[in-house]
């Protein structure tokens, strides 16, 4: 409760990181997967190919840059004890457009994603950088923070519906890369093989922070 | 006899085949934050039982009776504005805002009702209360039944009783998983983990293990819809 305080004036753009920061803390040291264990649900549900997990990533992506825009927008007229609830709700509104997109143009993509989409609402990624970035900041922060942590959910993403597509069906954007004869690892593509891989992709995560850190001295 | 047998499969279903957690991947954040010791994992379970059910409940309602097309309140309303228009209502697009007021709200009504009147429940739930707000199981449970409730001929719509299955024994499945998991973290501390795996990886991994465990109970409904008829 102590970050209700939100001076809607120019000097709270001067502290903090610039808005180039944000952009490129949001890709690798603040990635929201793997370092912020943030927005796990879809993460692990709509990873089993490139196309679906694509597809979400670029949902987030609109849902997020609109709804950290439109309450920088409002960050003035935000009471502190309504502000989560106001986040909710400006969040809902948007994936509801996104929905509903998805449905009239990308028909199948709508139906395979199923519940995933309307689940963004409650995705903590964007709950989080409108509580942390957007209330505070002007409208090309919040909007660069938002590309950021968007790119580095998309990254985590795609990591990871990598390696469970390739050894899971042996294709990659369905464009096959490994021989037809690969056994296909079933188990890649259902929920055991999500957890697994990215229980795996954390730990290399780790250890290679961890080394570059030793290395640094 | 027809309804409770779809009454039960509903429920086993909604436990242990398509387990929230372990099958769907919804609600992994507190799966993964809150499992590290059994009692804690037992309180979040019962919390988010009891929210689910309310939540469900109330979704149920408002969609039924206002929001699916064709909705009777939302008629009622919309011929006695406009006695002279003709066609069907349908509200259907505010479903998710509507779903996530109710439960930010429900949650809200939860924490006061319990502080009032049963305060050491309230203090045993403690932190975990306001935290449901933001779990997905939550929202994925209303979306489940809004599946079975919104645009589907009348003699297939879902009663509050089938949708209070599925919600509750979600919530069941829920707390199952994560009291299974908070056991087994509370060994993997004694245990040699490498460093780079500790924490969030070696829990991912153990959950990944016991996903795969739960998949053995792939078409168990099917012989149980067998023994029940």
């Amino acid at each position: 409760m102590s970050q209700t305080q939100t001076p809607a004036n120019a000097s709270a753009a001067d502290r903090g990181p610039t808005a180039a920061e944000r952009f490129i803390n949001g890709i690798l040291p603040e990635n929201p997967t793997y370092r912020q264990m943030l927005g796990m649900c879809p993460t692990l549900a709509i990873t089993n190919g490139m196309r679906s997990a694509m597809t979400m990533a670029a949902a987030v992506l609109f849902v997020l840059v609109c709804a950290n825009a439109m309450i920088s927008l409002i960050r003035g007229l935000l009471k502190p004890h309504l502000r989560i609830l106001v986040f909710t709700l400006t969040i809902a509104a948007f994936v509801t457009i996104v929905d509903r997109l998805l449905a009239a143009y990308m028909y199948d993509m709508s139906k395979q994603l199923g519940p995933y989409v309307p689940l963004i609402i409650v995705n903590c990624i964007i709950i989080s950088r409108c509580e942390v970035c957007a209330a505070k900041q002007s409208l090309p922060i919040a909007i660069a923070d938002a590309v950021g942590q968007s790119l580095g959910f998309a990254l985590a993403l795609a990591s990871i519906a990598t390696i469970r597509e390739i050894l899971g069906a042996g294709t990659w954007f369905g464009l096959r890369v490994l021989p037809a004869a690969w056994p296909a690892w079933v188990i890649m593509v259902l929920p055991p093989g999500a957890f697994i891989t990215l229980g795996l992709l954390m730990g290399s995560v780790n250890w290679f922070l961890a080394r570059r850190q030793e290395a640094r001295g | 006899m027809e309804y409770v047998s779809s009454l039960v499969l509903i429920a086993v279903s909604a436990a242990f085949i398509n387990n929230f957690v372990l099958y769907y991947s919804v609600g992994i954040c507190p799966y993964l934050g809150v499992s590290r010791r059994v009692d804690m994992a037992f309180g979040m379970g019962c919390a988010v039982t009891f929210v689910i059910s309310i939540a469900a409940c109330l979704s149920w309602a408002l969609t039924v009776f206002v929001l699916r097309p064709g909705a009777p309140l939302a008629t009622w309303v919309w011929h006695w504005l406009r006695p002279d228009s003709a066609g069907v209502v349908d509200l259907s697009i505010l479903n998710y805002l509507v779903y996530i007021f109710v439960i930010a709200s429900s949650v809200q009504f939860v924490e006061m009702y319990l502080r009032k009147f049963f305060p050491p429940l309230y203090k045993s739930f403690g932190i975990y209360l306001p935290l449901i707000t933001t779990n997905c199981a939550i929202l994925f449970a209303c979306l489940e039944i809004m599946k079975h409730v919104s645009g589907v001929p009348a003699a297939q719509l879902w009663d509050l009783g089938r949708a209070l299955a599925l919600a509750a024994f979600g919530g069941v499945g829920f707390t199952i998983a994560i009291v299974l998991m908070a056991g087994m973290r509370e060994d993997l501390d004694l245990c040699d983990v490498p460093q780079a795996l500790r924490g969030p990886g070696i829990a991912l991994i153990v959950a990944g293990i016991l996903a795969m465990a739960f998949m053995g109970f792939t078409g168990v409904d099917r012989n149980l819809a067998a023994l029940l008829r």
